[in-house]
């Protein structure tokens, strides 16, 4: 980072300036208390709060299988990934024996939104560095898989397919097609994002070499998903505890080690297209058989504590849970990725412009209703 | 509310009185949200801070839109449609179009707004360097026609446009002069000023109504401006190409428009397609790339008149 000398004459001074609530970049109501001096960025100081809705309190009220509802609300981008993620925390307290079919189909949406998920934060992404353009081809590719969503579940953002024991209905006989329809499309425009944005030279200079996140910083502050694995750090949930078909499936940990803003862009290209290629590898065949497996109207846990990890669009979601035997959880907190993530912001962002914060946020990809819960 | 629908209602009935139905819809949608947007603007509330020094706060806007609009004043249209035919043409527009920076100056300060002094600081270091790039490269051309009076510099385009008479350099003179000129209209990628998603809007955070509709008029006649003085300079303002409607003196206006329009798109097209630069990075730009190149280029350009290299037909 370069450094600017002052002439002795002239006394600079720093000054505080809010960023957020109401603020474009922060993509929400995150709220940035910034120092800064100039241009410069002195200190970062996060300020949540803005969209708590008690989300762990109000699971410790709701039976499991409300509680799956309730976390589309907190990263609603991977909406289906998070109910997967509860959904399996009880069915592996309840030793539920799952049906092939409903792992090969929770695989594929679950990549699905993936795809979806880094689609729009790609072209926010062109967005807070000033290209216009992205968010409309990102939003165009979203949309196909939205309707594919929509046909499969009857909605678009909060799916709420996922419930424990299975999924709530079969898939859409039009399934298969359409998804095979979007990866022979999306194959041609995903070179069509790097030609428009990744090779762009103003968008280089903006991302290489900033907000620089070493392996070991990102280890300590508990950096997940592709934030970690662009600085170096081999933390697929996926790749080390696959869950559902996943172990099926091969597919290769998408790892930079560079940790910059232009890594943690790469990082999360690479995973479209891995994700694509485990689409892939799955569609053509989903087993025969039911798509859920009948479980107790009221599902009581074993008294016990439960933990179960899934790689959400954003990094590791964990969902731990401690029941005593109730319907309802004893406690059940959510380890969401963008709570660490944010964590290391002020860590990356010091020294740099008002410029390179955005463009940094943007590469955390924050997810605020994730991060507040 | 009434008098909308009512010009709602007399645009719908002209265009498909005039056009083919597929045309007309897509041409009424266009018009329409234009007269919306004007209304939009007039009749909205002109909110302000408490604490923003008020006289400066109201004078801003008057800046930047009677410079934009003084501009407009010496472009020949065709050889008869020009306002004034002054002698010093080229330096009258350069100069007035550098008076628009105080007004955002001033918007940004007497806002009393952090984001819009951050704007405002911006806008200032960037017009003052980028001036510098365009008055060089407008220079580099003056080399070519000898004289600052717009109808003169017309008048030597007739043997050819200076684009073509001064070949490479005027070339290289033309993409600095675009580079150059879209910095100093403040559009993207240069729009440090406004940085929708670092300061939320800039220097005119605190405007609203037809205050800030000014500035925003402002910067779409001043992309117009800096098409216009392209397009006398480079391309030959009314000239036609080839001559190919001389006989018809009043085409020029057509032609100047088109010329002018298009370089226009060209900006428009640079302002959705690239990604915003850092503001060291836009220093660096013109600091260390191209005024440095473009002092080179005039160099190169006094030695082509003097050797008397250029190409004329």
């Amino acid at each position: 980072m370069e450094t600017v000398t002052v002439n002795s004459n002239f006394k600079s001074e720093e000054y505080f300036i809010n960023m957020g609530p109401q603020h474009p970049a922060t993509h929400g109501v995150l709220r940035l208390l910034l120092t800064i001096d100039g241009e410069i960025i002195k200190k970062v100081e996060p300020d949540l709060g803005y969209i708590h809705r008690s989300i762990e309190k109000m699971c410790e009220r709701d039976s499991y299988q409300q509680i799956v509802h309730l976390t589309d609300r907190m990263d609603y981008l991977s909406a289906n990934i998070n109910n997967e993620a509860v959904c399996l925390t009880v069915e592996n307290a309840l030793q539920l024996e799952i049906p092939e079919r409903v792992k090969v189909i929770r695989t594929i949406i679950g990549e699905l939104t993936r795809i979806s998920s880094h689609c729009l934060w790609w072209g926010v992404m062109g967005m807070d560095v000033g290209a216009l353009t992205t968010y409309f081809y990102g939003f165009r590719d979203r949309e196909l898989l939205n309707d594919i969503f929509e046909e499969t579940c009857g909605a678009r953002l909060t799916m709420n397919y996922n419930v424990p024991g299975g999924l709530m209905f079969d898939i859409h006989p039009n399934f298969v097609k359409r998804v095979k329809e979007f990866i022979t499309h999306f194959k041609t425009k995903l070179p069509e994002y790097d030609r428009l944005l990744t090779n762009n030279i103003i968008f280089q200079k903006r991302a290489i070499g900033v907000g620089v996140l070493s392996k070991e910083d990102a280890i300590s502050y508990g950096a997940s998903g592709p934030v970690g694995r662009a600085s170096g750090y081999s933390c697929d949930v996926r790749k080390h505890h696959p869950y559902s078909a996943l172990d099926k499936v091969t597919f290769n940990e998408a790892l930079r080690t560079e940790g910059d803003t232009y890594a943690r862009y790469l990082v999360r290209i690479q995973e479209m297209w891995e994700s694509m290629s485990i689409v892939e590898q799955l569609i053509d065949n989903i087993p025969e058989g039911e798509h859920r497996v009948t479980t107790n109207a009221v599902i009581k846990l074993p008294k016990g504590e439960y933990y179960q990890k899934v790689e959400t669009a954003r990094g590791e979601l964990g969902v731990y849970i401690i029941s005593t035997g109730t319907k309802s959880p004893y406690r059940l907190k959510f380890r969401s990725p963008g709570f660490s993530n944010l964590s290391l912001l002020n860590h990356i962002a010091v020294g740099g412009k008002i410029g390179d914060l955005v463009a940094t946020m943007a590469t955390l990809d924050l997810v605020i209703p994730d991060i507040d819960r | 509310m009434n008098s909308a629908l009512s010009i709602t209602k007399n645009i719908h009935d002209w265009l498909f009185s005039i056009m083919p139905e597929a045309a007309a819809s897509i041409a009424e949608m266009v018009l329409i949200a234009l007269v919306y947007d004007a209304i939009k603007l007039l009749s909205k509330e002109l909110t302000g801070t408490t604490r923003a020094d008020k006289f400066l706060y109201n004078l801003a806007p008057y800046f930047v839109i009677i410079s934009s609009l003084m501009a407009l004043s010496v472009f020949p249209f065709t050889k008869e449609f020009q306002a004034f035919d002054i002698n010093i043409g080229l330096f009258f527009l350069i100069a007035v179009s550098s008076i628009g920076v105080i007004g955002i100056l001033l918007g940004g300060w007497s806002s009393n707004n952090k984001f819009a002094m951050i704007g405002a600081m911006r806008s200032g270091v960037q017009t003052i360097s980028y001036e510098l790039s365009i008055g060089l490269s407008l220079l580099t051309m003056v080399l070519l026609t000898g004289s600052l009076q717009l109808s003169e510099i017309v008048e030597v385009q007739k043997s050819g446009w200076l684009i073509v008479q001064g070949h490479i350099p005027a070339i290289i003179a033309f993409m600095i002069y675009m580079i150059a000129g879209t910095a100093e209209t403040n559009r993207a990628p240069f729009d440090m000023v406004e940085a929708e998603s670092e300061l939320g809007a800039g220097f005119h955070t605190e405007y609203s109504g037809m205050k800030f509709a000014y500035f925003f008029l402002a910067e779409f006649i001043n992309m117009f401006i800096i098409a216009a003085i392209a397009t006398t300079v480079f391309f030959g303002a009314w000239l036609s190409p080839f001559g190919i409607t001389e006989s018809i003196p009043m085409l020029g206006v057509f032609w100047f428009l088109l010329k002018a329009l298009i370089l226009v798109f060209l900006m428009m097209w640079f302002r959705w397609t690239f990604p915003r630069l850092r503001i060291d990075q836009l220093l660096t730009l013109e600091w260390k790339y191209l005024l440095p190149l473009n002092l080179a280029n005039i160099v190169i350009m006094a030695l082509l008149v003097w050797l008397n290299l250029t190409i004329s037909f």
